[in-house]
């Protein structure tokens, strides 16, 4: 039975009220057709027995309540879905925008899919090699994780997700794989940067775009992560394909939704963003994961450019709450010419220590990385300090420290646009930069690895190895641990005992 | 259905369901809305109007669908197959629902809590004609390999027995038949409790006893008592969740309820796969066995998030009539709080604070108030200890759900942003943490454990505050400004803090610390510290002490499986070494240079 009214009787922002309707459901998908002609599509928001809240994806441009025709479709909003969508272009509401044909479904799926039962959940633990130094030792990637990028304005976050997008393998294993991209309000400049990147690299073929730029409909952002995350549900678990999904920038969708939210009169929570953000948030990001006797995974990285750089604000925040870590960029790190600028200290990956460890990475990974974050910190701490009082009130320990905190930067997290590093070499990079200091401050690792792999001496011939750190930095990134290498390595092993 | 109201739906806004023609229908009284029979609660009344949260989701649901009223409030079913399983917020097994709708969960399943199949052995202890109480156990059933479930007289309930069965039943059948006042009452071996309704009791106890969590900052410095209750409050990533994990699989309590409220579903998974595998250092069992998981994961019907803290708690008050300490972990309470608030704002309630509900307050403090240890009906003694992590946005514990809850709670473990970040876990500020039962539970320590133990803890205590204040001297003028004693209390305070308060959750050695180690490794610690100020008077500089071979034993104490045998040892260790120092620090007097 298919309805069809001309009774709209108010328009406000987004959303449209139509009366005196009869039996239209909760969430009913609602096809508008304006005095022009023009089709627009919307969904139900609220309903009594007489009339019926509309939020338009489109906007309400052209609206009036005269001619528009509004019709109850009478079911949810479905989205046809099939492997052919692989290499195409769609618009932020699912039309192709390619000059390709239009898909012949397969399946037809609801895009607000349904919680996936955690009895059914298998936890993640396919560690992979991203090949950038600070997520695969300090932060890893795990397959089925949601790991965002936090961001701020003109930081490289595009070029990140691209690298990960373009280096990510799972080692040792040869399994078909797909990347979902949903873009949400960027700007066309910023999508034709993942197109190309795409191309480049040849991906193009196993990727699907999402494309709802800066100048389409606001509201459309609403929908349009629920059918890139529909998509990927499909391949996943229909298909068995390991799908990537990027979901940018999230920072414009959580607006959209203040948007509708403000136009319906809500009580607002926190900076006038609605009190259901979080869940609603939760609907979208708890997508991710694996799922027991299916083949596939639905890894999600998210990125949200964080207004002024401020990680409290209620966007990260409540993303944070609910994904499973996140990478945080730096400005600071940024400025000093440092690529990617991942700020390892309050990045974090939830489910690392399913993914590493002995017939995965190394035995010692977590210890070698638990070292590095505290040594780091500590170096970090000191940096504050001498700016207050100066290097030469420090002792030598303390210089040690300080040395590291260059040195990581320098050559362990600057690492350029097109390095990929293996795990190997990564780890092998970290245990030079533990080795600067004596043993008896690695209380983070275990004693047996610290025997087995600690390279060179630390306390004594400090001046050789600042000399060794100091100079060379801001050269060639490629050559950055064979340098280490060399001057770490010939020292020698456990020339003294410390005291 | 028999017996019910019928009215039909006038509106739908999300979660918010009104139905009209419900005269006759009570407060809180559970319904079923729409063809679907989706589960809601009454949550307001107005003339023939009731106003329902329905705890699925509601779309495609359409005004004039009928609306049934079940004419009772929420309940659930406490019964033997509890342990072990894992529930949604309103206590539907999701092993059941996964069979029934696969590996994604559908809308408009009503399921049992309990297997109706499962044959479970009883073994009544009271006899025909013998007289009853109600609370009193008339039998147990081994639920587990840790848990005997006893089977108590329901509330209400008192007379004589008539029949009494032994032997295989499942939970439908009867198992004693009880002449009452009112007429004769059969008694199954589960019964229904509303979970909004605190389940009763004898009085109240004052809680004497700590609640052993294994964890060294915890146990040592902020303890938390059995019938406690404690709030972590802590912003993203500073570990919360690895904390309630770390508490619910090493606390002493005899059974556990884990809430996962309106978090990861991931973590829910990590649960259910991690603690099948780990043992429990008291009964040598699988800690799955004394485990009841309750997982409403944030992309869940926000409704049922509302309803599973309750859920969770009246589990844990069922264990403790049966005469346990059960302990309940709500992770997070600041979702459920959330809960409140979405739930309020579609009802277009006045505000309060951040847009809470003005009852926010009240519901916190009614929910901590189930905590206690308590006289049981049956003069047993058992408690429920309540942990609540809390969310904070932003990390800013001045919001009203923190705020609210430490004036319920009497023990605050604040996480620690920078101390996460340095990896220094768990992230417990030292500083600003308290615990209001330390005074109380002191007595315990000095009678278990040593009287030395309460003294020790007094004294790492003000070393640590004094090591605050130093810290900040050194911002200033850097830390070779300061004398060699206070150059002591940074090294023994960053031994503290590195080789104590640092516990790691994930080794196989240190993720559980009995109070006897505590204890020896604060002894150690401390004496160290004490008998390195007598070198430091004969002329030893700390300098030349933090190169001491015997620190790297110290901070590998924590690895050491027997440190009650090894303790004595590092202190001779350190006496050697510091007394050696001091000989050739007296040898080269004068021209003592680091």
């Amino acid at each position: 039975m298919i309805r069809e009214y001309t009774s709209v009787g108010e328009v406000t922002g987004p959303l449209m009220v139509v009366e005196k309707v009869e039996n239209v459901a909760y969430g009913e998908l609602v096809q508008v057709t304006t005095s022009l002609g023009e089709k627009r599509f919307g969904q139900v928001l609220e309903v009594s027995e007489d009339k019926a809240v509309v939020q338009l994806f489109e906007g309400t441009k052209g609206i009036d309540t005269k001619n528009t025709r509004v019709r109850f479709v009478g079911e949810t909003m479905q989205l046809p879905v099939s492997e052919e969508m692989l290499g195409r272009v769609f618009s932020g509401r699912g039309s192709p925008i390619d000059d390709g044909p239009q898909i012949i479904a397969k399946q037809t799926l609801d895009i607000n899919g349904s919680p996936i039962n955690p009895f059914r959940r298998h936890h993640p633990e396919d560690f992979i090699q991203t090949g950038v130094s600070t997520i695969d030792l300090m932060n890893t990637l795990v397959r089925g994780q949601k790991l965002p990028i936090f961001s701020g304005a003109g930081l490289p976050h595009n070029q990140l997700a691209a690298q990960i997008a373009r280096q990510a393998t799972v080692l040792g294993k040869k399994e078909s794989f797909a990347v979902v991209f949903a873009a949400m309000g960027i700007t066309n400049e910023e999508a034709l940067f993942f197109q190309n990147e795409f191309k480049r690299t040849g991906a193009s073929e196993r990727v699907v775009m999402f494309l709802n730029l800066a100048d389409d409909p606001a509201i459309e952002r609403i929908i349009t992560p629920r059918i890139a995350l529909t998509t990927a549900e499909y391949l996943a678990f229909e298909k068995g394909m390991h799908v990537l999904v990027i979901l940018t920038d999230l920072t414009n969708y959580c607006e959209a939704l203040r948007e509708i939210s403000a136009a319906r009169n809500e009580v607002p929570g926190r900076r006038g963003y609605p009190g259901y953000m979080y869940t609603d948030l939760a609907m979208l990001y708890e997508r991710a994961g694996k799922i027991k006797d299916r083949d596939g995974s639905i890894t999600q990285i998210p990125i949200l450019t964080l207004p002024d750089d401020d990680i409290t604000h209620p966007i990260p925040d409540l993303t944070g709450y609910i994904t499973e870590g996140q990478f945080v960029m730096s400005r600071d790190l940024h400025r000093k010419g440092i690529y990617p600028p991942v700020d390892v200290l309050p990045s974090l990956s939830r489910l690392m220590k399913n993914g590493i460890g002995d017939g995965k990475t190394a035995d010692y990974h977590n210890n070698l990385s638990d070292q590095l974050y505290s040594s780091y910190a500590k170096g970090r701490e000191l940096r504050d300090l001498v700016a207050v009082v100066g290097e030469e009130s420090l002792d030598e320990l303390d210089k040690l420290y300080l040395k590291l905190a260059d040195a990581f930067e320098e050559k362990f997290v600057k690492q350029g646009l097109t390095k990929n590093r293996t795990i190997e070499k990564t780890l092998d990079l970290a245990w030079e930069l533990v080795s600067m200091l004596p043993k008896t401050e690695l209380k983070r690792i275990k004693t047996d690895y610290i025997e087995k792999y600690y390279k060179g001496s630390g306390e004594d011939e400090k001046g050789k190895l600042a000399g060794a750190i100091g100079t060379d930095v801001s050269t060639d990134v490629s050559m950055s641990s064979a340098t280490l290498d060399v001057s770490l390595s010939q020292k020698g092993k456990k020339k003294r005992k410390v005291a | 259905m028999a017996n019910v109201t019928k009215g039909r739906i006038s509106k739908i806004a999300g979660p918010v369901v009104v139905a009209s023609g419900m005269k006759g229908s009570k407060m809180y009284d559970v319904v079923r809305v729409g063809k679907e029979e989706l589960l809601g609660e009454i949550i307001q009344l107005r003339h023939d109007k009731a106003i329902i949260q329905v705890y699925e989701d509601t779309t495609g649901v359409r005004p004039k669908e009928p609306v049934y009223s079940t004419q009772k409030p929420l309940t659930i079913e406490l019964g033997p197959g509890l342990i072990a399983n894992i529930y949604d917020g309103i206590a539907r097994p999701l092993a059941d629902i996964s069979k029934q709708s696969g590996d994604f969960i559908a809308r408009g399943i009503a399921l049992p809590a309990l297997d109706r199949k499962k044959v479970w052995e009883f073994n009544p202890i009271v006899k025909k004609g013998q007289k009853v109480e109600q609370g009193q156990v008339l039998g147990t059933v081994k639920e587990s390999e840790i848990i005997e479930h006893r089977i108590l007289v329901p509330v209400g309930v008192r007379g004589e027995i008539t029949n009494i069965k032994s032997g295989k039943m499942t939970v439908m059948d009867t198992a004693v038949t009880i002449k009452t006042k009112k007429g004769s009452k059969t008694v199954n071996l589960y019964q229904e409790w509303p979970v909004r309704m605190p389940r009763p009791f004898q009085k109240k106890l004052v809680p004497i006893t700590p609640l052993v969590t294994g964890q060294r900052v915890f146990d040592t410095f902020f303890p938390v008592a059995k019938g406690g209750t404690a709030a972590i409050p802590g912003p993203f990533g500073s570990g919360k969740t690895v904390t309630q994990h770390s508490l619910a699989k090493w606390s002493d309590a005899d059974v556990i309820v884990y809430v996962g409220c309106g978090e990861r579903g991931n973590e829910m998974t990590e649960v259910l796969s991690d603690f099948p595998k780990l043992i429990d250092p008291k009964s040598g069992k699988p800690l799955m066995e004394r485990t009841v998981l309750i997982a409403n994961t944030s992309n869940m019907p926000v409704a049922a998030r509302e309803a599973s803290v309750y859920t969770g708690v009246t589990i844990a008050e069922y264990f403790r009539d049966m005469g346990y300490d059960s302990a309940l972990m709500a992770d997070s309470t600041s979702r459920w709080a959330e809960a409140m608030r979405e739930i309020g704002a579609r009802l277009e309630e006045m505000p309060g604070e951040e847009g809470y509900p003005a009852y926010l307050a009240s519901r916190l403090a009614q929910f901590y108030e189930r905590a206690g240890p308590v006289v049981t009906l049956n003069e047993k003694q058992g408690s429920v200890s309540i942990i609540g992590a809390v969310s904070p946005p932003g990390g800013d514990f001045s919001e009203p759900v923190t705020q609210n809850t430490l004036r319920m709670t009497k023990v605050f473990w604040a996480l620690d942003a920078p101390l996460a970040y340095r990896r220094h876990f768990p992230a417990i500020n030292w500083l600003t943490s308290y615990s209001l039962y330390t005074d109380e539970l002191q007595k315990y320590f000095a009678k278990e454990v040593s009287k030395e133990y309460p003294v020790l803890r007094r004294e790492a205590m003000a070393l640590l505050q004094k090591e605050a204040e130093l810290q900040e001297i050194v911002q200033l003028v850097g830390p070779d400004a300061l004398p060699e004693e206070e150059k002591l209390v940074l090294f023994t305070s960053k031994s503290l803090k590195e080789d104590f308060l640092q516990q790691n959750a994930y080794h196989d050695v240190d993720a559980f610390c009995s109070l006897e180690k505590q204890y020896l490794m604060l002894k150690t610690i401390m004496g160290y510290y004490e008998r390195a100020k007598e070198a430091i008077d004969r002329g030893v500089r700390v300098g030349k002490i933090s190169s001491l071979k015997v620190n790297e034993t110290v901070a590998r104490m924590k690895e050491n499986k027997d440190i009650d045998k090894n303790s004595k040892d590092i202190l001779a260790e350190i006496e050697k070494e510091l007394s050696k120092m001091e000989k050739e620090s007296t040898m080269s007097m004068g021209v003592a240079k680091e």
